[in-house]
């Protein structure tokens, strides 16, 4: 299979709550949002009101910049529920930000069945998103693609 | 008294793979009376009541009907829980707060496939959302290390073998054919680079175990087996900085060592938690039976092969090939263990003269937030 588009995969609707709220805003109008600590300056994710890093509650909003490298990937064919079942084969992989954090995504736009091209751990990628099928909604899943 | 003066007492597999007939409640009752059985003790003689659920142990000693508890937990780490759950025995039961504590697990995935709890976990809209599932996490890690130290599906498949040239003696073991490596790295791919054989089974069925003061194991026909050791840790996904390549063994098994006073070298056999090869190999390394990335080159040529390789482990056939009840597997690393301790293994796969013995489980997700607890076990006259 080949996803000539982030839309090659289900969109699920994200679970939300208030903490986690603004970051979902900011993925409709196609922003990547990362918690940074103002006492630690460290980024982090998944987003949360306290730092992971040295428990201070002082922490805001940053806007990522979309970019990072590949730091694990697998091809899974098989052993998942849900929409995604009948969305096999699909890239699940770990991101390392150019911010620092590492986050659970999917890469798109390479061809699985091929050569495999743009997928390798190093790989450079950047961030795309795909509109969540639930109407009631108004977010998207940061996907990430391979840089050419 | 200390908690190295508590023993284990009973201990009870479920024969059942599959089990389409019978309640959650009632395996939990059936391995319960079994370990009691083995202990050589009633359900009169319980005041601990240990279980991760479900049922919760609330439900449990109703539905058991148990009269004299003084003491109840419930600690939910995944299929780790129940090496947590012996250690924190052994705890209650040097502190005075109760002298027979009864360790119950049970579950029926294989006949109820599905039924995904609703969450409300917080890092739960970051992960689902894009088709994360056991497998897949497992292979994250097992990606990853092999891009750091080289390691092969190959080495992977030595661990499936291993346990698969042990099954062969376990007539209750789902799988008991032998396998060899090229029919482990040609199974079908799963999620890559984990193939069909490089997961553990599916299975009903459950486990149980009795851990007792030193007053009561005195009392006790069988021969005691003895907690001398318990570590545990939750190694997480550290806000994005996660290094897939190393478990929770990492600090719940210096600190098993440490309470038992024993060395690598003292350890004669080990259960090492087997939901996916890669969970073994990364548990080995962590425990420092090898250096880190060299548990590849460790598992080739049979150090796992029991009675006479390195480290002898998963006699039952593990997870791999006998029995992961309920999708958490740790109960079952216990039984293992004690029946080698005792010299109960299957005889083919006995290791000769077992004094000391290690039983470590996974919880969680090597991809995400996982628990570790690591036992050390003694046999005899300790």
């Amino acid at each position: 299979m080949s996803d000539d588009s982030p839309g090659g995969l289900p969109t699920p609707t994200p679970s939300v709550n208030p903490e986690t709220q603004p970051y979902w805003n900011a993925t409709a109008d196609g922003r990547l949002m990362l918690r940074q600590c103002t006492d630690c300056d460290e980024a982090y994710h998944y987003p949360r009101n306290r730092c992971p890093a040295c428990y201070s509650e002082s922490t805001e909003w940053i806007d990522a910049s979309g970019y990072g490298e590949i730091y694990s990937f697998t091809v899974t064919h098989g052993g998942v529920g849900g929409d995604y079942a009948e969305a096999t084969p699909f890239v699940l992989a770990y991101v390392t930000l150019d911010e620092g954090p590492r986050m659970l995504t999917n890469i798109v736009d390479v061809d699985i069945t091929g050569d495999r091209a743009g997928l390798a751990i190093g790989q450079e990628v950047e961030v795309v998103f795909a509109p969540v099928s639930d109407g009631d909604n108004d977010h998207s899943l940061p996907r990430f693609k391979p840089v050419r | 008294m200390s908690p190295s003066d508590v023993a284990i007492g009973g201990i009870y597999e479920h024969p059942l793979r599959e089990a389409p007939e019978k309640s959650t409640a009632q395996l939990h009752a059936e391995v319960a009376a079994g370990a009691l059985d083995d202990a050589g003790l009633s359900f009169e003689d319980v005041d601990a009541y240990i279980t991760d659920g479900p049922p919760s142990a609330m439900s449990m000693v109703d539905y058991l009907g148990l009269k004299n508890i003084t003491h109840v937990d419930s600690t939910s780490v995944g299929g780790s829980s129940y090496l947590f759950h012996v250690g924190h025995a052994a705890d209650a039961i040097a502190s005075g707060k109760c002298n027979v504590a009864l360790v119950t697990m049970a579950g029926r995935p294989r006949s109820k496939r599905g039924g995904g709890r609703p969450s409300n976990r917080p890092e739960a809209g970051f992960e689902r959302v894009y088709g994360t599932a056991t497998v897949n996490m497992y292979a994250l890690a097992a990606q990853r290390h092999m891009h750091e130290y080289g390691t092969t599906q190959e080495q992977l498949a030595e661990i499936r073998v291993a346990a698969s040239n042990h099954a062969q003696y376990n007539e209750q073991a789902m799988y008991q054919d032998p396998v060899t490596i090229e029919d482990v790295t040609e199974s079908r791919p799963v999620s890559e680079p984990l193939n069909l054989l490089d997961c553990c089974v599916v299975s009903d069925g459950g486990g149980a175990c009795v851990v007792v003061s030193p007053e009561v194991a005195a009392e006790l026909e069988r021969e005691a087996v003895w907690v001398l050791g318990q570590g545990e840790a939750i190694k997480h996904h550290d806000g994005g900085k996660i290094d897939l390549t190393y478990t929770g063994a990492v600090e719940s098994g210096p600190r098993a060592f440490q309470q038992a006073g024993v060395a690598h070298e003292d350890i004669d056999y080990a259960s090492i938690y087997d939901s996916f090869t890669i969970t073994v190999l990364e548990t080995i390394e962590d425990l420092g039976f090898c250096e880190k990335g060299k548990g590849g080159e460790f598992v080739e040529g049979g150090a796992l092969q029991a009675p006479n390789g390195d480290l002898p482990f998963n006699t039952d056939g593990g997870g791999l090939c006998n029995n992961h009840p309920g999708n958490r597997g740790g109960m079952i690393k216990i039984i293992e263990a004690v029946r080698q301790l005792r010299g109960e293994a299957n005889e083919e796969v006995q290791v000769p003269d077992c004094d000391t013995a290690l039983a470590n489980g996974t919880g969680g997700s090597l991809g995400t937030r996982m628990a570790s607890s690591t036992l050390v076990l003694g046999g005899g006259a300790q």
